[in-house]
């Protein structure tokens, strides 16, 4: 197996300073907010890298870098061995970009309301002059809706439908890869189940590699195959799933696992995570998760904490073992 | 439990006159919590949770209206109240948690000024008694340097936070009842915990009842002692959280519970529910399940819709399942 994505080092900073005058005004500094923070990871082919993480994790930010809507301040992204940000060869970015396409997490905001099924759906094929004679009425049967849909409009679709209309379009270029941002969050229950497992199949059929993001720890848990934690833009802990969920290494997964929610926990009396995320534009020193850490010695305030290799787990932290 | 409960509804019907007819997003809900109890209410978007939610408290939007049943709160009925006397009691009596803490609070005053506010119109006491007493409500949910922090306006509390003061809001005039509307579905998982502890807490020290309106099953679980579930605005199953979650008996609940991915699971396909809920105008005849459940049978399409009363109270279903659904169904 090899690695179809290779995040190194990568980094975004965001400038969220207030505008010039009012800086002068009021004598305030730039402010920059570090979104992602020296995050590497790989992403085998055919299988499932899920990126969990709160808000303000960085974990959308990541997403965006690696389909391309967002550049990096630092580091790269390799995609099948090419980093379009430096890539000069218009057509090996062209044929990469083809293969990689996003499914975004509200599917009322992400499909045109004026342009008919059949045009959304066949738009990442006609925009680079392909044949889409067809296209969207087989997409449109093999993510169960029927090919009669494609005359419609999103308005005429529910939730679940329209994002399997998303999940048609990013089919449509045959891509290899597709980042789904909190694909289900929008949806309910029983309509998630139906979209996960549309996707589990979808994946078997064409063989795809999905860079899932998500905060929701049980849809993770049924779909990953490796998962990566994220806390404040930096990689914390990043194991296959069984690792990860039998044996967390790091103390901000375990906080994050006993703080979900669980339909087995009746009644259950836990004592609740202390703090909450910090600041992102003056995070904490040393590890960004020290001063919520019920382990934190003063190192963890001084130094940050490298990515080290335990087992099959890969962690940041000074105490992990 | 003997004493009497601190709300009951009965038969309660919600109707919105539109154009192409009446719409009943609430058709006949009962049920009761008694003090120092957490009802879970739970359903997908648009089973009416919400609206059961405001019409209890008041709340609905016209042409929104309580066309029957009765609200009753400590035995006092409320649904026919308006205008002056049922403000009186919102807020007093009766305290409501939104979802969004940002939209709920004022944001041009202090968290103080909108304590003491509520304090001053509710409760018979001086200004510098109910500064006094919104500090000690911002100190009981966990607000740290509460005295220097009454004077922060809500953009400068995080969202947790602000959720807090929220709750510290609705606490403040010592309520009977407390109906948290989605309180926690804008927060983060540990902050969300941090949130559900609180109202576990409050709810038992205080004796307060609450109804907590959610679409997580996981939240329920955790706080709720009994759980309602909703579906196309009528009660499909109502009992103990422990027994409907794993012997669930309404074929859409033990659905939902097998769609939800669990923890314990693999990663083995997920049973899934067929279509989606039908919209208000499009009611199927008979049980609105009927069209998606598998146990549906000509009955299910023909009587008119099952309710609790008629059924034996536990799952308003004419063919409840008995078996432990948990197993049967993930075999």
């Amino acid at each position: 197996m090899s690695a179809i994505i290779k995040v190194d080092r990568l980094t975004r900073i965001f400038d969220v300073s207030k505008p010039w005058l009012n800086r002068v005004i009021e004598r305030l500094p730039r402010a920059l907010l570090t979104a992602v923070s020296e995050v590497s990871f790989e992403v085998e082919e055919n299988s499932v890298y899920a990126l969990v993480g709160e808000s303000g994790s960085g974990k959308s930010t990541i997403g965006k870098i690696i389909v391309g809507l967002v550049s990096p301040s630092g580091g790269k992204v390799e995609i099948e061995g090419v980093d379009l940000a430096s890539e000069k060869d218009p057509g090996r970015i062209d044929s990469v970009r083809a293969d990689i396409q996003m499914i975004f997490q509200d599917p009322y905001a992400s499909l045109n309301p004026r342009w008919r099924v059949r045009n959304i759906i066949a738009e990442p094929v006609a925009a680079r002059g392909g044949n889409t004679e067809g296209l969207a009425e087989r997409l449109l049967e093999q993510v169960g809706l029927s090919a009669a849909d494609a005359g419609k409009y999103p308005h005429e679709f529910s939730g679940g439908q329209r994002q399997r209309i998303c999940i048609a379009r990013a089919l449509s270029s045959e891509p290899k890869i597709i980042v789904c941002d909190e694909p289900t969050s929008a949806l309910d229950v029983s309509v998630q189940s139906q979209v996960l497992n549309l996707m589990s199949d979808l994946r078997e059929e064409f063989g795809l590699t999905y860079l899932f993001i998500s905060h929701d720890l049980t849809v993770v848990r049924h779909m990953a195959d490796k998962v990566g934690v994220l806390y404040l833009g930096r990689l914390v802990e990043e194991a296959p799933r069984d690792a990860l969920f039998g044996d967390p290494k790091h103390p901000y997964t375990r906080m994050l696992f006993d703080a979900a929610p669980r339909m087995d926990a009746f009644g259950r009396d836990i004592e609740p995570p202390r703090g909450e995320i910090p600041d992102a534009i003056n995070p904490p020193s040393g590890c960004a998760f020290h001063p919520r850490c019920p382990l934190a010695v003063a190192r963890c305030s001084r130094e940050r904490p490298e990515m080290r290799q335990l087992g099959q787990t890969r962690v940041a932290c000074h105490l992990a073992e | 439990m003997t004493e009497s409960p601190v709300l009951s509804v009965r038969d309660l019907v919600v109707e919105i006159p539109t154009r192409h007819g009446i719409l009943r997003p609430v058709d006949g809900v009962s049920y009761d919590i008694h003090a120092g109890e957490i009802l879970g209410v739970v359903g997908e978007s648009g089973a009416g949770k919400s609206m059961t939610g405001n019409a209890v408290i008041g709340l609905l939007d016209p042409p929104a209206r309580i066309a029957s049943g009765a609200v009753l709160l400590s035995g006092q009925p409320i649904h026919a109240l308006n205008g002056e006397t049922l403000r009186r009691l919102r807020g007093k009596r009766m305290g409501m948690i939104f979802q969004d803490p940002l939209t709920s609070l004022n944001p041009l005053l202090t968290i103080g000024d909108q304590l003491a506010e509520t304090i001053l119109e509710h409760l018979d006491v001086a200004p510098s008694e109910a500064r006094r007493r919104a500090i000690a409500a911002l100190e009981e949910v966990g607000i740290p340097a509460a005295a220097q922090r009454i004077g922060s306006y809500p953009h400068e509390f995080s969202g947790g936070m602000r959720q807090r003061v929220v709750i510290a809001l609705a606490l403040c005039a010592e309520p009977d009842l407390i109906i948290a509307d989605e309180p926690t579905t804008a927060l983060d998982v540990s902050v969300q915990a941090q949130i559900i502890a609180l109202l576990k807490r409050l709810c038992r020290d205080r004796g307060v009842a609450v109804m907590l309106v959610t679409h997580d099953m996981g939240v329920i679980a955790e706080a709720a002692d009994r759980v309602a579930v909703m579906y196309a605005g009528r009660l499909a199953e109502l009992g103990p959280v422990r027994e409907v979650i794993t012997q669930a008996r309404h074929p859409y609940t033990a659905g939902l519970m097998a769609s939800t991915p669990l923890a314990s699971q693999g990663r083995m396909r997920l049973r899934q529910i067929p279509g989606a809920m039908p919209g208000l105008d499009a009611l199927p005849a008979g049980c609105a399940f009927s069209p998606r459940c598998e146990y549906a049978q000509d009955r299910c399409r023909q009587d008119p819709g099952p309710t609790l009363s008629a059924c034996g109270g536990r799952a308003a279903c004419w063919f409840p399942l008995v078996t432990d659904t948990k197993q049967e169904v993930r075999a």
